[in-house]
């Protein structure tokens, strides 16, 4: 006798999530569904520039709301898990640091690092599911010849969140299902449709979960004042790539590479932020032609379709998630420290991003862009 | 079918085949306004009437003194702000429901000035403090009967002493000790007492606040004269014969040993984890408790992981208290004891009711010590390396 499987369904509310939780009930499994509380939308409402309300933001009371009534339907027991601290602990006050740092953050990774793959597949062996399912648009699986669990880039290009997903270890991925790789969005909403989910056309949240309005300097501002912190004064000077001083600013986090408004200075031709140098606090702006670059450097590597780089090998490269993977040679420069040459200088390679590498649709590996 | 064990009566009980019986008729055949003139308007007022005066011999108090409201938040409010006035000080515990926390923190904001008094390391406030905390314009005193969520007994004989000795009114949220202590108004000597019907196998949506007869309170819901103008509203017919019918149950379980059983069986529960589970213990274990209540904390744990555990087993207990979305927060009363954040994250309180078995109890003395096993065999000796076996793929049924 066989008894099915109990895996742990990550809950968000949204279509996605609710679709796999649907999808993998009619399959069989044992479903138990499970909303990591992350946040307290509430924690900074009405603080200047801090909306009110909290629509559309992930895991607001009102996803939760049709999280809990996505499981009622498909009959599946379902539990919200309090993780606010370790989310404020491991993403929110790093996020903070990076800003002030002058480097620009990708929370969304580090959530899936040490929340989303790391405590919720905790969560879910501690209450006997020993793999979780969520509504990301990627593909795993495990390839016997090289013993390795493989990450590739889903089948519907425009929703691919492989970028966010590049940390995950080989434990973190023998253990998670992603139902949804292989599906296009608008089929997704189709087969919720087709499972009597109410919430079938649901819109996307968009935005960083714990910025509502998404202006991440007010978060700045409410943050640090919630917490009676003064906001540090990283004011400084502008200046250009030969260290002339064309002006003043009035802090680093106010600036992210390739930025072209709020510079506050007037000249011929567009001025971008070329870097920011959190040291010495002067924030380096230059023309268009200044703003690419051919090489950079990558720490904190993770590597999944090989064990690591070995000699110099050919991939395609992200800086960002919104960019096209472009080709480069990538060489160790030193212990966790990957040199990329791209073949075609590129844009506003932006330092506190990730660099993901990709070997045609699988994730060789990523690191963090230095 | 799984076995369902219900542990968690603290949270809510369920009705007594009695009480649903008593309500019955009062949905259709013999349904009326207890306002109205006429005969259907009778026999409601009459049934209103007859369930009053159970809920009075329950508190020994005149049945003019019941006040028939929502629950016990209602009830909690109606004294908080029905008592007091702006300029008024009040004087309450950190270790309150949140119906008194919650409305104590908004008569803060509305004129009041408000005392929350800490508690021990047992969980219980020291009347002394209570005295030292009083104030020319002192108007309330609000300090529960038992608390809900450790089950320890406050002295409120000794308050409502001091109470009565400064001229001070005095309230007791008594909702977690009905039906579970004897409630003598008088000796209490409080004006004001909250009860929930939806604790004593009445339906939720029910409750009760005891007014004496000398205490003037303002009105919170403005009406018609219901409740000789306490409380508008029309009654809720059939919830309070079920409240009535409740209250006469819940008065005779003091009496024929109902008490005492359950004592023996939380005594039993609690023993027995405890016995077989290493770095366990119980809150408020020291002080007299409601006979119902155990509050065990389990080191090296998430509480939260052990509740869902539990709870997919068919044990339903409760950890913490639950915010507006469901997950779990600290809970205050645990805080104002100075129990550390981990263990307070690690505490359950299991609440027994009549309705709870001997095998109920034997089952969560086999269940609870596995789960809780289990729980610290994964976190300290998690493995980091463990991959889930490559070739179950996505068939929906596990090899065994």
């Amino acid at each position: 006798m066989s008894t099915p499987e109990t895996i742990a369904v990550a809950m968000s509310g949204g279509v996605d999530s609710s679709t796999v939780a649907a999808m993998l009930k009619s399959e069989g499994y044992n479903l138990v569904g499970l909303t990591l509380q992350l946040w307290n939308q509430r924690r900074l409402a009405g603080q200047p520039g801090m909306p009110e309300s909290s629509e559309g933001r992930c895991c607001s009371l009102d996803d939760v709301y049709d999280a809990r009534r996505v499981a009622e339907h498909l009959g599946i027991p379902y539990y919200v898990v309090n993780q606010q601290d370790r989310f404020e602990h491991d993403v929110v006050q790093p996020f903070v640091q990076e800003y002030l740092s002058g480097r620009t953050p990708v929370p969304c990774t580090l959530c899936n690092n040490h929340l989303k793959f790391a405590q919720l597949l905790d969560t879910a062996r501690q209450i006997g599911a020993e793999r979780i399912a969520t509504g990301h648009y990627a593909r795993n699986e495990y390839d016997p010849v090289r013993d390795r669990w493989i990450l590739k880039r889903p089948a519907d290009a425009s929703k691919d969140q492989t970028y966010f997903l590049f940390g995950l270890t080989q434990q973190q991925l023998s253990r998670s299902l992603f139902p949804l790789g292989g599906y296009r969005k608008p089929d997704v909403r189709t087969m919720a449709e087709q499972q009597g989910l109410a919430l079938a056309n649901k819109p996307d949240s968009q935005e960083i979960c714990f910025i509502p309005g998404g202006d991440y300097k007010k978060f700045l501002d409410a943050y640090l004042a919630e917490r009676g912190e003064a906001m540090p004064d990283t004011s400084g000077d502008l200046v250009t790539t030969t260290g002339e001083v064309v002006g003043h600013h009035e802090g680093i986090h106010n600036f992210t590479v390739g930025q072209r408004k709020g510079l506050g200075v007037a000249t011929g031709s567009p001025l971008y932020v070329i870097g920011i140098n959190g040291a010495d606090r002067k924030v380096v702006v230059g023309s268009n032609e200044e703003l690419t670059s051919k090489t950079l450097r990558a720490n904190r590597l993770n590597w999944i379709s090989i064990p690591r780089l070995e000699g110099t090998m050919r991939l395609q490269v992200k800086i960002r998630h919104r960019h096209e993977a472009a080709w480069a040679s990538l060489e160790m420069s030193a212990d966790d420290i990957v040199t990329v040459t791209f073949d075609q200088p590129q844009r506003a390679v932006t330092p506190g991003q990730a660099a993901v590498f990709y070997d045609g649709d699988e994730v060789a590996g990523g690191g963090w862009i230095l | 079918m799984m076995r369902r064990v219900y542990m968690d009566a603290n949270a809510t009980t369920p009705l007594l085949p009695e009480v649903l019986e008593a309500m019955q008729p009062y949905f259709v055949e013999r349904f009326g306004n207890a306002s109205s003139v006429h005969s259907f308007g009778q026999q409601a007022r009459g049934a209103v009437e007859q369930a009053r005066i159970k809920v009075a011999a329950l508190l020994h108090c005149r049945p003019a003194e019941i006040v028939f409201t929502s629950g016990g938040t209602e009830s909690d409010n109606l004294a908080l702000f029905g008592a007091t006035k702006p300029g008024d000080h009040v004087i309450t515990t950190t270790i309150e429901h949140h119906a008194v926390l919650h409305a104590a923190e908004q008569l803060a904001k509305s004129g009041r000035e408000v005392s929350f008094i800490p508690v021990d390391d047992n969980g219980v406030v020291d009347p002394d403090d209570v005295r030292r905390a009083m104030r020319p314009n002192t108007r309330l005193i609000s300090v529960m009967m038992a608390n809900n969520e450790t089950g320890a007994i406050q002295p409120i004989e000794a308050i409502g002493a001091i109470a009565a000795e400064a001229g001070v009114q005095f309230h007791t949220d008594a909702v977690q000790a009905a039906g579970k202590l004897p409630m003598h108004v008088e000796k209490i000597g409080c004006n004001l007492l909250s009860i929930s019907g939806h604790k004593i196998h009445a339906p939720q949506g029910t409750g009760v606040l005891f007014v004496r007869k000398d205490t003037k309170i303002e009105p919170l819901m403005y009406g018609g004269t219901h409740e000789r103008q306490r409380r508008a509203g029309t009654e809720n017919l059939a919830g309070i014969v079920g409240l009535g019918k409740a209250a006469e149950i819940a008065a005779r379980s003091l009496e024929d040993g109902s008490t005492q059983h359950i004592a023996a069986l939380r005594d039993r529960l609690q023993h027995e984890i405890l016995g077989r589970v290493a770095d366990a213990g119980v809150h408020s274990g020291e002080v007299p408790r409601v006979p119902n209540t155990a509050n065990l904390w389990f080191d090296h744990l998430e509480g939260e992981a052990l509740v869902i555990s539990l709870d997919l087993k068919g044990l339903a207990v409760s950890g913490g208290s639950a915010c507006a979305s469901g997950a779990s927060e600290p809970s205050h009363v645990l805080t104002a004891m100075r129990v550390s954040a981990e263990r307070a994250r690690a505490s359950l309180r299991f609440s027994l009711s009549k309705l709870t078995t001997e095998e109920d109890v034997d089952y969560a003395i086999e269940i609870v010590p596995q789960a809780v096993a289990k729980l610290r065999e994964l976190s300290p000796f998690y493995h980091k390396n463990d991959t889930f076996p490559v070739n179950a793929g996505r068939v929906a049924t596990a090899q065994i």
